[in-house]
């Protein structure tokens, strides 16, 4: 049987041509970036060329404003504990909206620990961010606004340069969190009004364990990893230059392939939700028009979304759920809830993440295969629901 | 090597579960669970001479939920109510080869749901 992998938006498989281009920084190159002798540069080198990249991916004003890290989860924790604990003599208010990764709720949830408040931004069913209640939350005490580009369980884009007006019209710093977004739209961090972004070296088909916190010039943070004062003092630590010259790699090569690949799977991705939609009693989650292009996410009444994902799996096909029973709390995706959905609602959630290895031909096989799965798990159910 | 994720017998009662459906008039019938927490499971049972003839159950829940079901039916069918009775969750996940440790307790109420039909079997019995 062939498999099918559709959880692009978990892991992605890393591009070969980055692989060939990242491999001598893992035995031939060896010197530490930090060293002064010509080993030392030569990875120093790389390491800057990589900077320079990311910079240009995101169009920020130069190199210097990219801080490595060793992924989104630590950027995103720099980014918001680094900018509030420096400036909080300029406001004690962090502002989420509601459907963030974890990766920015909690640590805004430990700050509170510290004096912060916590500010949940609300949105609406499609999963956007209500313009007219950013106006009341966000008020002079925020010293920081975090807003995703993109969310990767219900694929809702958001509009961020306008959002950025509205937070910065109150004085507020705006975080990004690009993390889903930035294979599929083109960052500009200058056009979008952003003061820091967040990427991730995997979702741009680049190794995982790096990633990249870009900070506009003149944000003073504190460091959250002390040590040797690599990356400005503002991330110790000896850099993972494997996965950093390949993340380099990996965002110029989508930067020059985007546009293309947006296209190629979209179409495929909206026969997948206009056949998958034709099931009784199915719905899309997120938005119908402003989603990432490569995402289609739908619930299912009276099943659960465990076993939609074990029985996808067992017809050869990788998909992912948002269920509480296959999360490690055992609750029910905060997204799901936050876009107004019942406990009972979300419990049945399908997501499906389309990548470099999706086909056309793959795509009757998959509707198939849920039509399958959607019928045998109701059969078995006692709810009518 | 440590085992992760399911064992091979939860997935052969989640592929093929067994005693699945409704029996119509039955002599017990249990429910346990909530659509609310994600797993909801009905056991209808016909008992002749204390013995457990035929049993049947649907269920709406993870993997676990469906292949305990499945797995406390088999157990129960032909057992007096007694020794029906005393089956626990821990013998259904045993049977299962182990469930994993987060899944012990919310989605293994399928000896609950057997209990329940029982008990509202003698119930119905005393009112006779």
């Amino acid at each position: 049987m062939t498999r099918i992998y559709l959880d692009h938006a978990a892991a992605v498989p890393v591009d070969p041509r980055v692989i060939e281009f990242a491999q001598p920084f893992l035995s031939q190159i060896i010197g530490n970036p930090s060293s002064l002798h010509s080993a030392g540069l030569a990875a120093r080198q790389a390491l800057e060329e990589a900077r320079q990249k990311i910079a240009r991916f995101i169009n920020a004003e130069d190199e210097h404003t990219i801080l490595f890290t060793s992924g989104a989860t630590e950027a995103n924790n720099l980014g918001i504990r680094g900018t509030a604990l420096r400036n909080k003599t300029k406001g004690t208010a962090v502002a989420v909206s509601a459907i963030e990764h974890i990766s920015v709720l909690n640590p805004v949830k430990d700050l509170t620990k510290q004096g912060f408040t916590m500010v949940s931004l609300p949105v609406d069913s499609t999963g956007c961010v209500k313009q007219e209640d950013l106006s009341n939350l966000v008020t002079k005490d925020t010293i920081l606004t975090s807003i995703q580009y993109a969310n990767n369980e219900i694929g809702t884009i958001q509009p961020i340069r306008e959002l950025s007006k509205i937070i910065h019209d109150h004085g507020s710093y705006l975080h990004v969190d690009a993390t889903a977004a930035a294979a599929w739209i083109p960052i500009d961090v200058r056009r979008d009004g952003i003061d820091l972004l967040t990427l991730s070296s995997n979702d741009l088909a680049g190794p995982q364990g790096a990633g990249v916190l870009y900070v506009k010039p003149g944000i003073k943070l504190q460091p959250i990893i002390l040590g040797g004062g690599q990356e400005k003092g503002l991330r110790s630590g000896t850099e993972n230059l494997f996965a950093i010259v390949g993340m380099g790699e990996a965002a110029r090569l989508i930067q020059q392939e985007q546009h293309q690949e947006r296209h190629r799977l979209q179409p495929m991705r909206d026969t997948l939700i206009k056949e998958i939609l034709t099931i009784d009693r199915s719905f899309l989650t997120g938005h119908p028009q402003h989603r990432l292009p490569h995402h289609a996410s739908f619930r299912f009444s009276g099943i659960e979304g465990e076993s939609i994902l074990l029985n996808m799996d067992i017809e050869g096909i990788q998909i992912s759920t948002g269920s509480a029973c296959s999360s490690k709390t055992l609750e029910p995706s905060h997204v799901l809830l936050a876009i107004g959905l019942k406990h009972e609602e979300a419990h049945g959630s399908m997501v499906l993440t389309l990548g470099r290895s999706t086909t056309p031909d793959q795509i009757p096989q998959v509707i198939q295969a849920t039509k399958k799965t959607v019928d045998r798990l109701r059969a078995l159910s006692p709810l009518t629901m | 090597m440590t085992q992760v994720g399911y064992s091979k017998k939860v997935m052969d009662h989640f592929m093929n579960p067994r005693n699945v459906g409704v029996i119509e008039n039955p002599d017990g019938y249990g429910k346990v669970g909530n659509p609310v927490c994600g797993d909801v499971m009905e056991i209808f049972i016909k008992v002749h001479n204390n013995i457990i003839t035929d049993i049947k159950f649907r269920t709406f829940g993870c993997g676990s939920a469906i292949a305990t079901s499945s797995m406390v039916t088999e157990l129960a069918k032909g057992k007096t109510l007694d020794e029906a009775l005393r089956l626990t969750r821990k013998d259904v996940a045993d049977e299962l080869d182990g469930l994993p440790p987060q899944k012990m307790h919310c989605s293994n109420l399928a000896a609950d749901a057997l209990h329940a039909a029982i008990k509202n079997y003698q119930q119905k019995q005393k009112l006779k």
